[in-house]
């Protein structure tokens, strides 16, 4: 059969053994058996979050819903669209020269799937915002935070914080009516915090009022500081699920 | 420092004189002097045989009353007679997982052990008796991560990927006009999750509500491992857990809800459906 001399022929050779180790679904002369099934998980990157076994209970749809791998896999998502916009994104909003403003407006009418591109990165973004939200819920209806877990629960509470953080600063960064005043809102708050209210004020917005400043201030937090503190913590929970015994239950 | 481990000169010397390097030599006069100084205290050293495994295990239990599982002579296969090099037959081996599996056969190879079965399966390290740790857990009905488990996440992450792509084919990200300071729009509103805030705004000062009461949401929220100490997770058991966590939930929603839906221009309270939608994703 032609088709099986080319699977060989891909296959079987040096480069394609270098890179599939032994036990991968890809490599020749991989068979279902419990073996390779165990050495599939064992010799893949995977391993770093997966065991070689899962308890049955916790692949039931309505045990984790997917919703701790759903978030994780809207913030693979996020980084991605987010990348792609940041090549055609200036953090600049000067008086008269607001090309933050103008280069939104620039991508959906010249940039090839620019509009797409956007649209998924701000539905996206909502998106795992709700998935956090759902994820914390269900974790807790499952008592899932109890010992040996309290802490991951602790790492968890922080990770929903760099969530609405993450999806605050960006909302600075179109540069229009709506973002501008909804941030507004939100930073007058943080104004009365007692004691430093003017200080913290001050270090949030770059300056008194929200203005070009504020914008590269929350444009570097949003693209590179927010997310790089949230990469850490995630590889401490996925880390911290593993070592707790994988997922809680069954209840 | 005292109790740096002494080298046995004698076998130092020995090993450099057989031309071995110093930092070997050392190595291994360090070792020997340790050995000659357990051989004084009584304590047997080197390899043992398997049945020592079950006394050691014995003597652990008696002196620690540990329960645990049955120790099985399965570091000596003294059923091993037939198979060459200590290896086992397919037929003992089979012998060997139905046995262990605690009942004639499983389904498949991935199905594991019944969740009901009370066996147990062990991890154990054997070091001198003193020091045996025995680690238990239940055995659990467990399946392979691939192809079960992958084959999930990845249906999981298709169905949203393609759900999102749908939705950002037909719906655009609202881009309004440009940012002015002057002019403040007559409906203006935060993102949707921090609008449980903003109507908290409209009863409380500032400070209670935008500093004080999410911050003791806050640590309300991480305290919750810690203050319940219930150690069932079972529904039936927590209904006040449970209660408590669905009153905050509730709460929170409506007040999204109210904050998203039901202020419209200057935060006055409004009806979609006769004054229009005052929302902004
Ligand atoms: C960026 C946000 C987050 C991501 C990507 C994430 C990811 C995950 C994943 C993939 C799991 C495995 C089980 C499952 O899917 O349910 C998990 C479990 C867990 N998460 Fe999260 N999580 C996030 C936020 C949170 C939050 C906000 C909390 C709680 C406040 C939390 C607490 C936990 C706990 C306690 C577990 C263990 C649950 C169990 O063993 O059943 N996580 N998380």
């Amino acid at each position: 059969m032609a088709n099986k001399d080319l699977k060989t022929t891909v296959q079987d050779n040096v480069i394609w053994r270098s890179i599939f180790r032994p036990g991968s679904i890809y490599r020749k002369g991989y068979r279902d058996t419990s073996r390779d099934r165990a050495l599939a998980s064992m010799n893949n990157v995977l391993y770093h979050l997966h065991p070689v076994k899962v308890k049955r209970h916790g692949l039931k749809l309505t045990y984790t819903y997917c919703l701790g791998g759903l978030s994780f896999f809207l913030f693979i998502l996020l980084t991605v669209t987010g990348i792609f916009l940041m090549f055609f994104y200036t953090p600049a909003a000067g008086a008269g020269t607001e090309l933050a403003y103008l280069n939104m407006r620039e991508l959906s009418a010249s940039v090839t799937f620019g509009q797409l591109v956007r649209n998924l990165h701000r539905w996206g973004a909502h998106a795992m915002v709700f998935t956090v939200f759902l994820h914390m819920a269900r974790v807790f209806y499952h008592g899932a935070y109890k010992p040996p877990r309290e802490f991951n629960w602790v790492v968890g509470v922080i990770l929903l914080l760099l969530t609405l953080l993450l999806s605050f600063t960006g909302y600075l960064l179109p540069w229009d009516q709506l973002a501008l005043w909804a941030v507004t809102v939100g930073t007058n708050m943080m104004g009365y915090t007692p004691v430093f209210g003017d200080q913290v004020q001050f270090v949030l917005l770059g300056g008194l009022e929200i203005g070009p400043s504020t914008l590269l201030r929350w444009y570097v937090l949003h693209v590179l500081f927010i997310p790089f503190v949230t990469v850490i913590f995630l590889a401490v929970h996925f880390w911290r699920i593993r070592k707790d015994g994988g997922i809680s239950g069954p209840l | 420092m005292s109790d740096e481990v002494q080298i046995d000169q004698e076998v130092f010397d020995r090993l450099v004189a057989e031309g071995k390097s110093e930092r070997i030599a050392r190595a291994k006069a360090k070792a020997a002097s340790v050995r000659k100084a357990r051989a004084a205290e009584g304590v047997a050293l080197g390899p043992r045989p398997a049945e020592q495994a079950a006394t050691a295990l014995e003597e652990f239990r008696s002196s620690q009353g540990g329960g645990g599982g049955v120790a099985t002579k399965t570091a000596a296969p003294a059923d091993a007679g037939g198979a060459a090099g200590g290896r086992l037959t397919p037929d003992q081996r089979a012998a060997r997982v139905a046995a262990s599996l605690g009942n004639g056969g499983g389904e498949s190879a991935s199905m594991g052990v019944p969740a009901a079965s009370d066996h147990t399966h062990r991890l154990l390290a054997l070091v001198p008796p003193a020091g045996i740790q025995q680690v238990q857990s239940k055995q659990m009905d467990k399946v392979y991560t691939w192809p079960h488990l992958l084959l999930v996440e990845f249906v999981a992450l298709l169905a949203v990927g393609s759900l999102l792509l749908v939705m950002s084919f037909f719906l655009d990200a609202p881009l309004g006009s440009l940012a002015n300071p002057n002019e403040v729009p007559a409906i203006n509103k935060a993102p949707w999750y921090f609008m449980g805030l903003q109507e908290l705004l409209r009863y409380f000062h500032p400070m209670v509500a935008g500093v004080t009461l999410p911050g003791v949401a806050l640590v309300l929220l991480m305290a919750a491992p810690y203050v319940d100490k219930n150690p069932s997770a079972r529904p039936e058991n927590r209904k006040v857990a449970n209660l408590a966590f669905t009153f905050f939930l509730t709460f929170w929603g409506i007040l999204v809800i109210i904050g998203s839906f039901l202020r419209g221009a200057g935060y006055e309270w409004v009806w979609p459906w006769v004054q229009g939608l005052g929302f902004t994703l």
